[in-house]
């Protein structure tokens, strides 16, 4: 029974180190039935009340298995949302920048609406696109990472693709976008 | 008297009889009825795969021609229950193949069915007609090509909305050229795209195909070849119903559904073309069954298009179709049994749709047939709730989410103990409740009290107390499964009615109160039942007796404890439970 005591000591140990919500020494289990309904809008409030919960990366934190929909329908709903008018961010990164930003792809017509909102937004020059040699000459390549995980150039396929397959942009130096170029 | 019958004659009289209950009952009667019954069941139903062995199931039933089996529990398809849980078919298979080599039928529900186990059915029985795969995993369009490739008399193939890995549509292609069997073909979960040639020539030779539900990648265009091929079908998922608005893919599949006077159900509609929707007006008076769960439609389109359907009987639908569009199904359809509402957005608190309790109250006082519903809302309130009971005393499921947990009355602010209070006082023949919103111990006082014909209860982020879980399992006398998560509901309730759960199928609690050393007690204490506790974060004796278990799973069973648990399952078996504690006292053996 005196392992069950060291047990006891690591739990309480552990215990003392958990993030959660409430004062030291109140129990997780009593807190249910005064959780409060509404959603906290800070991702860091959601993630520290119960260990059980898992964070899923988006904004809105979320509770495992609820509600409860079936993960086939789950996943039939997003594939159609993807494609929705809601909007369409994507993070975009550039080499060398110290923080990220964000777009939403929605907004932009065509290729050259895009690009150009990249070169305000960034303050570089990307150029011009051409199937043969991509962004070369240019200061800065655009890239994009597809639905399979793959790094592709922006420009390559029609725009309506590209926008439902984009997942997220950096904008890459030249000098290293060089091998896409000559594929 | 049961001696003056001779066998045959009993034998004769028991065929009559279809249902489980009935054969059970009569199995009961005396030895000799016993016997005979079970010599001449041909159909066996098992709820749980694991509250009984293939062997034991062998032994009592001789010469079976359709088996059903269930695996994981029904939150597993909310995935509570871990990857690698159980559930595997592959030894029932084997058992099968050995013990009925005329088994025509295999239907499964949230089991692992492995390429292996499609093969080994696929060359075991002879005479193999029907293959049903709910809510599956495991196998890949391989096994699917084995079992067209051998199955000679293949009537049914129904993948359900089971997950497949996909490696190519070619396993269609295998079905032979005189196969000509089909009744029942279901590929509506698969991704890829099949042989559009392979599965027209199919359709073509197949003059008993009833039911046809494609896949997401047969295109619209190509639709209208199908149907003429088919004109007999009574079930018909679509493919994709979108393209590009022409005059000539209209016309074609207009003219093709016109075709189709035995239609009565309709499925599919995946990324649904609204102007393609009136294409199908001339069936729309004789649809009884209507699935546009997967159909982002709005309104006006949509509800127009529901509202054709007069004898319509069961509706699936998005939350697009909004109050307007269920007050309009509550006026144009009668007939209807069932209604499912499903969000088309659930994980945005805020609505994105003017769906609310309205809709619901609507369509229960204006269908007086209504008995089954399922309806995903934000906001509801305990005088819609009454509204339902008092319109519905017929209802005989009820599933209720209200996406927020812990959502009170928006109205009052109360909790939904009246509400859900009412349904079960006055829906008398309710099998069924899932409940959500704000809800007390109070509310489990009703259903203890009034709920005498439920069979399924779905609790979640409810009451305060054991007291709550004290009153379900001592006043529920037809309860069968009970399923909790996030509930304050610990050890007293459990083992104050473990009795109970030898009565029932199966209890899950997971997120809830309750202690590990409670298990290992129920577990002693309840031979007859596996006590599961399911802990992903480490053995359940790393801690304290005290400290709550993750998931627990417990089901009444003859076959004793699992032998195919993942790591982070252990049983509470008398003689696994103690080597598990490593207590320096030992049981004696």
């Amino acid at each position: 029974m005196e392992r069950a005591a060291a047990y006891e000591n690591d739990l309480i140990n552990l215990k003392a180190t958990e993030l959660r919500l409430g004062l030291p020494g109140t129990d997780e289990s009593e807190k249910q039935s005064s959780r409060n309904n509404k959603r906290s809008s800070s991702e860091m409030d959601n993630s520290c009340e119960k260990d059980e919960q898992e964070c899923a990366p988006a904004p809105k934190a979320q509770v495992v298995g609820w509600p409860p929909v079936r993960s086939y329908r789950k996943n039939v709903l997003h594939q159609k949302n993807e494609s929705d008018l809601s909007g369409m961010f994507v993070k975009v990164s550039m080499d060398g920048a110290p923080y990220l930003r964000k777009i939403d792809l929605k907004v932009y017509k065509n290729y050259q609406d895009l690009l150009k909102a990249l070169e305000n937004m960034f303050k570089c020059s990307i150029g011009v696109y051409s199937e043969r040699e991509g962004y070369n000459g240019s200061e800065f390549a655009p890239t994009y990472e597809d639905k399979d995980g793959d790094w592709m150039l922006v420009g390559d396929v029609p725009w309506d693709m590209f926008i439902t397959s984009c997942k997220r942009l950096r904008i890459m130096k030249g000098s290293e976008a060089k091998g896409l170029g000559c594929l | 008297m049961a001696q003056s019958f001779p066998e045959d004659v009993l034998e004769h009289v028991f065929s009559f009889l279809n249902y489980d209950k009935d054969r059970n009952a009569v199995s009961l009667v005396c030895k000799s009825w016993y016997e005979i019954e079970r010599l001449c069941r041909r159909r066996i139903f098992i709820g749980n795969c694991y509250a009984v062995s293939p062997e034991i199931v062998i032994r009592r039933f001789p010469d079976v021609r359709a088996v059903e089996l269930k695996g994981k529990p029904h939150f597993a398809d909310f995935n509570l229950v871990p990857e690698g849980w159980g559930g595997y078919v592959y030894p029932w298979i084997v058992s099968l193949a050995r013990a009925y080599p005329w088994l025509e039928e295999i239907k499964l529900k949230r089991m692992v069915v492995t390429d292996e186990s499609l093969e080994l059915i696929s060359k075991s029985f002879k005479n193999f007609k029907v293959l049903v795969l709910l809510s599956c995993e495991g196998f890949t369009t391989d096994g699917l090509a084995s079992i067209a490739a051998n199955c000679r008399n293949l009537r049914e193939l129904d993948l359900g909305e089971s997950e497949v890995e996909d490696l190519s549509g070619h396993w269609l292609s295998h079905f032979p050229d005189n196969c000509t069997s089909l009744v029942s073909l279901n590929i509506s979960c698969l991704g890829s795209e099949v042989s559009f040639c392979a599965l027209e020539r199919l359709v073509a030779r197949c003059p008993n195909l009833k039911t046809l539900r494609l896949n997401r990648a047969v295109p619209l265009e190509k639709l209208p070849n199908l149907l003429c091929r088919a004109p007999q079908l009574v079930e018909l998922g679509t493919g994709v119903y979108s393209a590009e608005i022409q005059s000539d893919i209209f016309s074609n599949l207009a003219e093709a559904f016109l075709g189709c006077k035995q239609l009565k159900g309709l499925s599919g509609f995946w990324d649904v073309v609204p102007a393609y929707l009136p294409a199908m007006y001339s069936v729309c008076s004789r649809i009884t069954s209507l699935n546009l769960s997967y159909a982002t439609a709005q309104n006006p389109e949509l509800v127009h298009f529901v509202s054709q359907c007069s004898n319509l009987q069961r509706l699936w639908v998005l939350d697009y179709i909004e109050d307007a569009g269920l007050e309009a199904l509550a006026a144009s359809c009668k007939d209807l049994h069932e209604l499912r509402v499903f969000p088309s957005d659930p994980f945005d608190a805020e609505a994105n749709v003017s769906l609310t309790e309205q809709g619901l109250v609507a369509v229960s006082e204006g269908c007086p047939k209504l008995q089954s519903v399922l309806y995903f809302c934000r906001q509801m309130s305990n005088a819609a709730l009454v509204a339902i009971a008092r319109s519905r005393p017929n209802m005989i499921r009820f599933r209720l989410c209200i996406i927020e947990p812990r959502a009170p009355d928006y109205l009052t602010l109360e909790p939904l103990d009246t509400g859900f209070g009412a349904i079960v006082e006055n829906c008398k023949e309710l099998r069924r409740l899932s409940m959500s919103g704000l809800l007390t111990d109070r509310v489990f006082e009703y259903i203890g009290t009034h709920a005498k014909k439920l069979e399924m209860l779905s609790i979640a982020f409810a009451g305060d107390s054991d007291l709550g879980l004290h009153h379900v399992l001592s006043g529920c006398e037809s309860l069968r499964k009970l399923e909790i998560r996030d509930c304050p509901f610990g050890d007293k309730a459990l083992l104050a009615n473990a009795t109970k759960l030898e009565t029932m199928r199966s209890l899950w609690m997971s997120s809830c109160s309750v202690s590990f050393g409670a298990c290992k007690l129920l577990g002693q204490k309840m031979p007859r039942l596996n006590v599961e506790v399911i802990n992903e974060r480490g053995p359940p004796d790393s801690g304290p007796e005290s400290c709550p278990v993750e998931k627990l799973y417990v089901y009444r069973t003859i076959a004793g404890p699992r032998v195919d648990m993942p790591g982070f399952v252990w049983t509470m078996d008398e003689q696994v439970s103690s080597s598990l504690s490593r207590v320096t006292e030992r049981r004696g053996d």
